[in-house]
């Protein structure tokens, strides 16, 4: 089983719709995850059919029992994320700065704490309307572990991959390099960079490959809206060379991405003509890479 | 004196024009008002492409986790089995910290029975700054490899303060999402902009990140950038949740352009100056 993982570093690049060209046009040979988990948005083109439902815990939060609380404020000493506040007649902890640490309820003389597991979000084990078996997820607002969240979607897809004989995942991931992005691109076989030829997004580029080397990951990459800048799409192309990292496809500056996403579509429904082939070499490209 | 008025500039989207927005906004309230443009989105910064001038790193932001003495340690356990993020491990007869896993809540190092885990700093990324004409910029910018981000905003935002105290409007560049790192550099403002696009993905993550605002109790106006025809889907949404739209930026190929080579909008396309007259204008009612 081989997993690919769709990465930016940069937001708008067009991951996503690239994404869901290669899922549209090779339906009934992967499973997708999207593990974009705190502007999941794949759901939003292929309408899943929903078949699992599950709320997804993960870390502990502070909880005061207020009977049994003595407002001696010991907690709000030893607390090194002013997540306790105090009432006339308790102590109580603020959920959205409450990292789940547990020492206010281990020093707590009166026992009044319990750190309690949190759920974060929900995880969709779903069919997309195009057949292909699809897991995703939500993370709840202001919720932390968004990475956990991110390596439950992904096992669930190897999951969905095993049921349905599937031997390829292709994972939408999450912009930026932080924790979301780690999880997404642990265990991946390829990742595949969209980028564009800004400075912004060479810059993020080269962000997202020093993390890529840093996990030795096998990488290559896509110039979305190749035309916009000629002078920054040659620095991307000598940076990739540098670096030994493929370009695979170039696309071009296009309405068609955002007018295919307002319609609910893929860029291979929207305008098969000027899409499906070009997608098609590249996953052929991809699966070369792999 | 405190900052009169923060301002956190963020779209539940990614690419949707909010940095764009953020350093046009900044150059041109800067040209009436005393201004600090902080980048905040410490994952991928870019706002510094768009400020003239090379900038001065001022210092490395640390944070604080534990470190082993080996000779203090009786290999008792007890911090293994209190940390909560598993980010101390035993091999053998060594005690393995694992800082990237640490939430710096000191309990280890404050509780050893043998005061063995002193702790020590640790690099989380850089604070640079630079005065482009009349406009203070700060950028955090976080080390690769780095997993949490909210730690370093935090810092970002107390150097804010003490730096440029008595500045009539931070506008802080905040990252795209809703999660911890969104919340952290948002939860202190005064205000927030949201900057969208008027697409289904445009508006399912504004509506993200318009629940994540109300639940910090900040107030919010929108933006919608790459405006046109489609506009219908953020006003209706807008005005069914009673969010007022302080502006529209036409969609325009030019803008794609200039924004690639980082030059600034306002003095080359009227539209955009016109957007920041009226953003501006709101902004002065509230101050």
């Amino acid at each position: 089983m081989k997993e690919i993982v769709v990465i930016s570093g940069k937001g708008g690049t067009g991951k996503t719709s690239v994404c869901a060209a290669l899922a549209h046009i090779k339906a009934n040979e992967l499973v997708l995850a999207d593990c974009d988990v705190d502007a999941a948005d794949l759901h939003l083109i292929f309408q899943p059919k929903v078949h699992k439902d599950e709320p997804f815990f993960s870390g502990v939060k502070a909880l005061v029992d207020p009977a049994l609380c003595s407002n001696c404020g010991k907690c709000a000493q030893v607390c090194r994320f002013d997540a306790v506040r105090q009432d006339e007649d308790a102590h109580f902890v603020d959920l959205l700065d409450c990292e789940g640490c547990g020492y206010c309820a281990l020093i707590c003389p009166a026992n009044a704490i319990t750190m309690p597991k949190q759920k974060v979000g929900r995880v969709f084990g779903s069919e997309a309307r195009t057949g292909t078996p699809m897991a995703h997820a939500r993370l709840d607002i202001g919720a932390d572990n968004s990475g956990k969240l991110v390596t439950k979607v992904k096992s669930d897809s190897k999951a969905l991959a095993t049921e349905h004989s599937r031997e390829l995942i292709l994972v939408d991931g999450s912009p930026g390099i932080g924790c979301p992005v780690i999880a997404s691109l642990s265990g991946a076989d390829l990742a595949l960079l969209v980028t564009e030829p800004s400075i912004s997004g060479l810059e993020d580029l080269k962000r997202v490959c020093e993390l890529g080397s840093k996990f030795d990951l096998k990488m290559a990459c896509v110039i979305n809206k190749t035309d916009i800048n000629p002078r920054i799409a040659t620095e991307i192309r000598n940076t990739m060379k540098q670096r030994n990292i493929p370009i695979l496809m170039e696309l071009p500056y296009s309405n068609d991405f955002s007018e295919a996403i307002s319609l609910g579509q893929t860029l291979t429904e929207y305008n098969a003509s000027q899409w499906q082939a070009l997608f098609e070499q590249l996953w052929e490209k991809i699966l070369k890479e792999i | 004196m405190t900052t009169k008025m923060r301002v956190a500039i963020t779209s539940g989207k990614g690419g949707t024009g909010k940095t764009t927005l953020a350093v046009n906004l900044a150059h041109y309230l800067a040209k009436k008002h005393d201004t600090l443009l902080a980048d905040l989105d410490v994952e991928e910064p870019n706002c510094h492409v768009f400020i003239k001038g090379k900038l001065q790193q001022k210092e490395v932001a640390k944070r604080m986790v534990p470190g082993w003495n080996i000779r203090a340690c009786s290999m008792c356990g007890k911090c293994i089995t209190w940390c909560r993020f598993n980010s101390l491990i035993r091999l053998g007869n060594t005690i393995l910290v694992l800082p990237e896993l640490c939430h710096s809540c000191y309990l280890c190092s404050e509780l050893c029975p043998d005061a063995a885990l002193p702790m020590q700093a640790f690099p989380l990324g850089k604070l640079s700054r630079i005065k482009d004409g009349e406009l203070d910029f700060l950028e955090a910018r976080m080390e690769i490899g780095v997993e949490q981000a909210s730690p370093l905003i935090g810092q970002a935002l107390d150097y804010a303060d003490k730096h440029f105290p008595g500045k009539e409007f931070q506008l802080l560049d905040s990252p795209p999402g809703t999660s911890c790192s969104m919340i952290a550099a948002t939860k202190t403002a005064d205000f927030a902009i949201l900057v969208t696009e008027p697409t289904p993905f445009g508006l399912h993550d504004l509506s993200l990140a318009v629940e994540t605002l109300r639940q910090l109790q900040i107030p919010i106006a929108v933006v919608i950038n790459r405006s046109g025809a489609n506009d219908g889907i953020i006003e209706e949404y807008c005005s069914r949740e009673d969010i007022p739209i302080w502006s529209k930026i036409p969609h325009l190929r030019k803008i794609a352009g200039l924004y690639s080579e980082g030059q600034l909008l306002f003095e080359q396309v009227p539209e955009l100056q016109q957007s920041l007259d009226e953003i501006i204008a709101k902004l002065e009612e509230l101050s």
